[in-house]
């Protein structure tokens, strides 16, 4: 089924906001786009539309491919397409690129209308709020009153709960995946050394390194490298690679030996290629700054009184950076708000990452639960 | 949005009927190992209730998920420990009891999350359970459905023992309801009763 239900070739699109935005730290956006991708076809009271929040290092481009030949579809394929548990038969999906990004929405490396330069270091720090109020501009633009549901794994999850804080009553469901309330100390530990990474290349230029031609590849190298450690098991890299070697013997050298540090360079290198270091600065520290229940002295469940949706909170018990316990705690503030909502809390192996895994359990809770979503 | 999907008998129905009468509309409820949710669902239909089940198993999970009842995954060996004190109407323990290992802990979580609780279990003590073992083999009954071999129950009971139990816990009886097929039973409950029932007041209330 996984292979021939794919939503086909698609194509992005460009949607322009030519209304200041107000950013939470008080900056001003004078105008903005967001880039976006849409499967499947919204219904005629517009009463079927999901929205779905991407992660750190995610795109507008969940599902599909751009063509036939691509070797790769959109960062969520498994989940959303035809008869697939985010069905394309039956909602109107949409992912967007959050603001910031580096993948066609307004972000650092944009121009600056106002210099003709990239924004670079001058691009606004972004937080989960301002994202969301961006969303919200995109569905105005689409003539989406209210969504069926707003979903996310990780950082995309704090979207999805946002939206019902920001939006209470335009939002009928949350699934929030893979997802906590807030960052852990420890967390924000793991984001602040990928930063330092990048703030300490000699090639970041205090973050105008476009006009320098340059990009700071050894940091974003090493931040994704970091990134890649914390979101697998100790058990799944066992499993993956173990103390394989690269070659048959040790080489007594700080070339490649283990198969594991071959798989870390691979993933570090390729990131350093396509991301910017700019907006990855930016979108650790939305995820730093994440905290609903800050303004209300700690108090999650004061937070949370006045959304409106159903939930759906799912964790993975392998997962180490956002763990169960955190979604336990979104589930103990929605029981005392007497909010609907279902917990899951899925076996399984492959620590965060467990979110984009096409596991046949976790689809299934997905699937049943969007069936009751009219 | 498609109807719930649960088999009943129409002795479960009248298990289940006899478990409302306990409690009032639009309470909140929360049911211990709530299988695929279908109390919940009754209690839902007929009371409209604010309802949330806990159960561990995965294939359970699904099936309330399915059925669109609130579920939270959880192990309730590990007690109760994120929820408030008092933050429901009633706690419901539904023939789970004989299932459960850490049987003090659990009914004193409930009587803490709950300003009532409902426990219902099977009666070890009903006759053809009874009969079952003086012929020589462990019983199996609609109560007890599982062989010796495949069972989840490790703390059966008799009526006699749960009401020693509750008397040793200074658990107070509000109201208790012996049932065979769905049936109240008066004479020999301990004999001729199948399914127990209970009511207590939280302590705490």
């Amino acid at each position: 089924m996984s292979e021939s239900s794919s939503v086909g070739v698609v194509s992005p699109k460009t949607a322009h906001f030519s209304e200041p935005l107000t950013l939470k730290s008080g900056a001003v956006l004078p105008a903005f786009d967001l880039i976006y991708e849409n499967y499947g076809k919204l219904n005629a009271d517009s009463s079927n539309a999901i929205l779905v929040c991407h992660a750190l290092s995610g795109t507008h481009h969940l599902a599909g491919k751009y063509r036939e030949d691509d070797k790769y579809p959109g960062w969520w394929d498994n989940m959303i397409g035809p008869g697939k548990p985010l069905d394309t038969d039956r909602f109107f999906i949409i992912g967007v690129n959050n603001l910031g990004g580096c993948h066609g929405s307004t972000g650092p490396i944009s121009t600056n209308p106002a210099t003709n330069k990239p924004w670079g270091s001058s691009f606004p720090v972004v937080t989960v709020e301002d994202w969301v109020a961006a969303q919200a501009r995109l569905a105005n633009h689409l003539g989406i009153n209210a969504f069926a549901a707003v979903m996310g794994g990780s950082l995309g999850g704090m979207q999805a709960l946002q939206w019902t804080l920001s939006y209470p009553a335009r939002v009928r469901h949350a699934l929030v995946i893979a997802a906590a309330p807030n960052l852990t100390a420890q967390n924000i530990a793991f984001n602040e050394v990928a930063r330092q990474a990048i703030l300490t290349d000699p090639e970041f230029f205090g973050g105008d390194f476009y006009e320098h031609d340059v990009v700071p590849r050894r940091g974003l190298r090493l931040a994704r490298m970091l990134g890649h450690i914390t979101y697998l098991s100790d058990d799944a890299m066992g499993e993956k690679f173990g103390r394989k070697l690269k070659h048959d013997e040790v080489e007594y050298s700080f070339d490649v030996e283990f198969e594991m540090e071959s798989y870390l360079r691979y993933q570090g290198d390729k990131f350093a290629g396509e991301f910017d270091a700019n907006t990855y600065l930016r979108m650790t520290r939305a995820l730093d700054y994440f905290d609903p229940a800050l303004a209300f002295d700690g108090d999650l469940s004061a937070a949370l009184k006045v959304a409106q949706a159903e939930f759906l909170i799912v964790s993975f018990t392998s997962d180490w950076r956002f763990s169960p316990a955190r979604s336990r705690e979104i589930v103990k503030a929605l029981l005392e708000n007497e909010r609907r909502v279902s917990y899951a809390e899925l076996t399984a192996q492959h620590g965060h990452d467990a979110f984009l895994m096409p596991d046949e359990h976790y689809h299934a809770v997905i699937r049943a639960y969007l069936e009751r979503v009219g | 949005m498609s109807a719930p999907n649960f088999i009943q008998t129409a002795t479960e129905r009248r298990d289940f009927a006899a478990i409302a009468r306990w409690i009032a509309p639009k309470s909140k409820v929360l049911d211990l190992g709530c299988g695929d949710g279908a109390l919940l669902g009754y209690l839902r239909g007929s009371l409209d209730i604010m309802g949330y089940g806990i159960e561990k198993d995965d294939a359970n999970v699904l099936a309330c998920v399915k059925n669109g009842i609130n579920v939270i995954q959880m192990d309730l060996e590990a007690g109760l420990s994120g929820f408030e004190a008092q933050s429901f109407d009633v706690v419901i323990l539904s023939q789970t009891l004989q299932a459960v290992y850490h049987t003090e802990h659990i009914v004193q979580e409930m009587l803490r999350v709950g300003k009532e609780v409902i426990v219902t279990f099977p009666n070890f003590g009903y006759w053809k359970h009874r009969l079952a073992i003086v012929i020589g083999n462990m019983p199996v009954s609609r109560n007890l459905p599982y062989q010796w071999y495949d069972t989840p129950n490790v703390h059966m009971c008799t009526i006699h023992d749960f009401d020693d139990f509750c008397a040793g816990h200074s658990i107070h009886i509000r109201e208790r309801l012996i049932l065979t097929d769905g049936k109240p039973v008066n004479l020999l409950p301990n004999l001729l009763g199948s399914l127990a029932m209970y009511r207590f007041a939280s302590t705490l209330a």
